[in-house]
């Protein structure tokens, strides 16, 4: 029977794929395989981009385009907070249908029972889905202190849910809009614990979102078609194929040959020939990410924040910017990139005055200094080439006596090893925003409790730890954000870090491809597109 | 024949020990922390760190780790993947079908051609053929697959447009998986086009991952060929009147074929080494990639599982292979 389903599904599926039909099937060439298709046990965006993004919703979403929450864009139609920071209240929007596929037929709507299931289960460690599958672990909703900050999520009515926190947090609305948040179905999840087939939750999913799963051929194509019954505007295009493309220079091919509509991370190398292409437009946007070099502030000579101000002086980030991004970024002056709120556009960068730097380490006492300088063995949008960016500033030391030694690791080790409070020289290293909020890079990266963790420089200012922990408590943005830029002026006079660049995102795709509006977040969505005949 | 065929399964239970301890070892060895490679960038608390490790069961002494590796995999477990949160052997059995039709299609290729291949250049020794034929050999066996790959890639792809540039079929194509052959399950799809298109997308990265093997197979043909031509009951066959395609065919190629059929066996382990390169070019979703992908991410569970699924295999290859030699020598089997 259930083969016969598949069968069905599969020549409903190929019939539309004729005529006009085929026409409005978009292949999109992704960069990776993903996890699985339950977003909140991983913390790849490839993995996000095929599940959470066309299959979920959340109860808070960001704005398309933005990295911003709006009001009313997600399952919760509006939400109350109290005056005191500590009860979130969610209404929930009715009407909302789960997927109806060959091997889930839901006999209700969303209700708050699939709210609290989605946050139960990773929360409660008796929950039978807190461990639904071996050696499943819950990254996220662990890495943003969920088990710490949620005492409980209680159901009013049907479509009332309420958040309990242990204390204030202004980022919790964005921490909602993130992907582990994503809502599941407790009536699917019911019937498969029910038939003893829980692992299957992560291999066939059911949402509430834009598009409807179909078929994951591992390693190969995932396939999706439009959620015709969606609660929102439903896609203008009727399937979705991924085209899993390791390789950027063979996506690159296959755009060219038309095997493929629009793809992401393009070689740096190979975006003018795309864009010298009539056939092809390649949009591009900044990328919420800094790439940087960070000191190892609690060693000699790196404690000395004279030492780090003379060496953020030598380094020429221009000829970075033009030799590793190929001009593709911005120069960055602060820890969090300019299309962040809060972003204190008033702070100078230091100039890059080779000399004046040669000086300043000579008033700090420093002579013949040698250090490491580490090098990612990986390529990531906020530095696609850590050894290239390693050479050009081991270069800009030795112009001032410094002399540097370039070393690397296998990611692994180098993560582990960075991280190390006795580690020695300064780290290439960078950050990629998961929701748009400072709290998301100045507290992961520079808070106190990071230290000896991700925070690579060890910094801990008291002052800065106090402002970024003062932040946290309060809802109002706007007082919010002048305590940011207070932060951001003590980062710039204690230059834990050379804030190397922000770099630029491309998205080459063909012409026939409109609509699409790209994430900040570095995501991928299509229920936007259309595509021109 | 019994016999001989037990003293050769006996040879298996300490391969197969070894070969699980040498799949323990090596990704340990490696530096590198599976826990801090799942967290990235971010980092893990002490705290969060030691509560993964104890969940991976990382935190016990090695030999209980190994102990206890090795009993669930007798019992069919080989564990879970770090990454994917997918038991190893729903993964394998996914994507294997993939890396076995790719290397079928290449043996098939490599020994349709050379075989023939060798016989020719054996039986017209010096000839230009002969020459022409071991000198093309040398080449495809000297070639380095990655910068063969990409070069039919540049030319018959990306120049002329003849052939696919990757994966296993085209996108449009969509039907259930029934056999995880894209060929056969093509056919059965009935769809039009389909199996035409799953062949072409087969045509470079078998060409690639057949070079060597049609190369080797053609110069080991040639070689057991020129040998067997040159003994005295070929010559008394030809001296009984026998026609040419007889004597070569039933009297010669028999007796050649010994040394031919080791080596094809051979293969099976270069086959499979090399289709993880071929795999990475062609974005074939076979497991080549998942073993690589294993190894940078530090996923242990599936770095052992597809080590001793891919040994296994070879093993299984090799001793059907001693088997064959006994039935097509029976002096192998009584010695």
């Amino acid at each position: 029977m259930r083969k016969t389903r598949c069968l069905v599904a599969a020549a409903v599926f190929v019939a539309s794929m004729s005529g006009a039909a085929y026409a409005q099937t978009l292949v999109y060439c992704s960069e990776g395989s993903p996890e699985g298709f339950d977003p909140a046990p991983y913390t790849a965006g490839t993995t996000f981009d095929a599940s959470s993004r066309p299959i979920y919703n959340r109860l808070v979403q960001f704005v398309p385009g933005t990295s911003e929450v709006g009001d009313g864009l997600g399952l919760a139609e509006s939400y109350d907070v109290s005056e005191d920071g500590l009860h979130y209240t969610f209404h929930l929007r009715p009407g909302v249908h789960f997927h109806t596929t060959d091997y889930f037929t839901p006999t209700r709507d969303l209700n708050a029972d699939d709210v609290i299931f989605s946050f139960e289960r990773q929360r409660d460690p008796d929950n039978p889905w807190y461990t639904y599958t071996p050696g499943i672990t819950w990254e996220y909703f662990n890495s943003m202190s969920m088990p710490d900050l949620i005492e409980s999520v209680e159901k009013i009515d049907d479509l009332t849910v309420r958040f309990n926190l242990t204390r204030p947090e202004a980022p919790f609305l964005a921490d909602l809009a993130m992907d582990f948040a994503s809502i599941v179905s407790k009536e699917y999840a019911d019937q498969l614990q029910a038939a003893g087939n829980m692992a299957q939750f992560n291999q066939r999913p059911v949402g509430t979102g834009p598009f409807v799963f179909l078929n994951y051929q591992q390693d190969a194509t995932i396939r999706y078609r439009a959620n015709q019954d969606y609660w929102g505007t439903a896609p203008q295009i009727q399937n979705l194929i991924f085209s899993i493309t390791v390789d950027p220079a063979v996506r690159a091919q296959k755009l060219i040959a038309d095997e493929c509509d629009i793809m992401p991370y393009p070689n740096p190398a190979d975006v003018a020939m795309l864009d010298a292409d009539p056939d092809i437009t390649v949009e591009q946007q900044e990328g919420l990410n800094v790439g940087f070099l960070a000191y190892n502030t609690m060693q000699a000579p790196f404690d000395d924040p004279r030492v780090r101000v003379a060496l953020n002086m030598a380094i020429n980030k221009q000829a970075i910017l033009d030799a590793v991004f190929q001009g593709a970024g911005q120069i960055a002056v602060n820890p969090i990139p300019p299309t962040m709120w809060s972003y204190d556009a008033d702070i100078p960068d230091f100039p890059y005055d080779p000399e004046a730097a040669r000086q300043m380490l000579a008033d700090a006492g420093v002579q013949n200094l040698r250090m490491n300088i580490w090098a990612m063995p990986v390529s990531r949008p906020y530095n696609p080439n850590a050894r290239r960016m390693a050479e050009l500033i081991q270069a800009d030391f030795a112009a001032i006596g410094v002399t540097a030694d370039i070393v690397t690791y296998e990611w692994g080790e180098y993560l582990e090893r960075s991280s190390d409070p006795n580690r020695d020289g300064a780290v290439l290293l960078g950050w990629t925003g998961d929701n748009g909020d400072p709290d998301n890079f100045l507290a992961v990266l520079l808070g106190c409790d990071a230290v000896g963790n991700a925070n690579r420089a060890q910094w801990c200012n008291a002052d800065f730890d106090a402002l970024i922990q003062q932040a946290k408590t309060i809802s109002d943005q706007d007082e919010r954000a002048e305590l940011y830029r207070q932060a951001q002026v003590i980062f710039h006079e204690q230059a834990p870090w050379a804030p190397i660049a922000h770099s630029v995102v491309f998205m080459p795709m063909r012409n026939e491809v409109q609509g699409y509006v790209m994430n900040p977040l570095g995501l991928h969505e299509f229920d936007t597109v259309t595509i021109a005949n | 024949m019994l016999r001989f065929l037990f003293s050769r399964l006996a040879l298996i239970v300490p391969t197969f020990f070894g070969i699980t301890l040498v799949a323990f070892i090596f990704p340990r060895i490696l530096r590198g922390d599976p826990v801090l490679l799942l967290a990235g960038e971010r980092g893990v608390s002490p705290e969060r760190y030691a509560q993964l490790q104890h969940q991976f069961g990382f935190d016990r002494p090695l030999l209980v780790q190994y102990l206890e590796y090795v009993w669930r995999l007798l019992h069919g477990d080989l564990g879970q993947s770090i990454a994917t949160k997918n038991p190893v052997l729903h993964d394998f059995a996914a994507l294997f079908p993939a890396t076995l039709e790719l290397s079928l299609f290449a043996i098939l290729f490599a020994v349709i051609l050379g075989i023939p291949a060798g016989i020719l250049a054996a039986v017209r020794r010096g000839s230009i053929f002969d020459q022409l034929a071991m000198s093309t050999a040398l080449a495809g066996y000297s070639m380095p697959i990655f910068w063969w790959g990409l070069l039919l890639v540049i030319v018959f792809s990306n120049t002329l447009h003849w052939t696919p540039i990757d994966s296993r079929i085209d996108v449009m194509f969509y039907f259930p998986t029934v056999t995880g052959f894209m060929t056969v399950d093509a056919l059965l799809s009935g769809q039009p086009g389909a199996f035409g298109s799953a062949l072409s997308h087969l045509i470079l990265p078998t060409i690639v991952l057949g070079t060597i093997p049609l190369a080797v197979i053609a110069r080991q043909t040639r070689s057991a060929m020129l040998e067997v031509l040159s003994e005295d009951y070929v010559r008394t066959a030809r001296a009984k009147g026998l026609p040419p395609r007889r004597v070569i065919g039933l009297h010669a190629l028999r007796n050649a074929m010994v040394p031919v059929v080791t080596t094809i066996g051979l293969q099976v382990g270069v086959l499979l080494t090399g289709a993880i390169l071929t795999e990475y070019i062609f974005s074939w979703p076979g497991i080549g990639k998942w073993m690589l992908d294993s190894i940078s991410e530090r996923d242990y569970p599936v770095v052992q599982g597809g080590l001793v699924l891919i040994a296994g295999l070879v093993m299984l290859v090799n001793i059907t292979v001693d088997v064959l030699y006994g039935l097509i020598d029976p002096r192998i089997r009584h010695a």
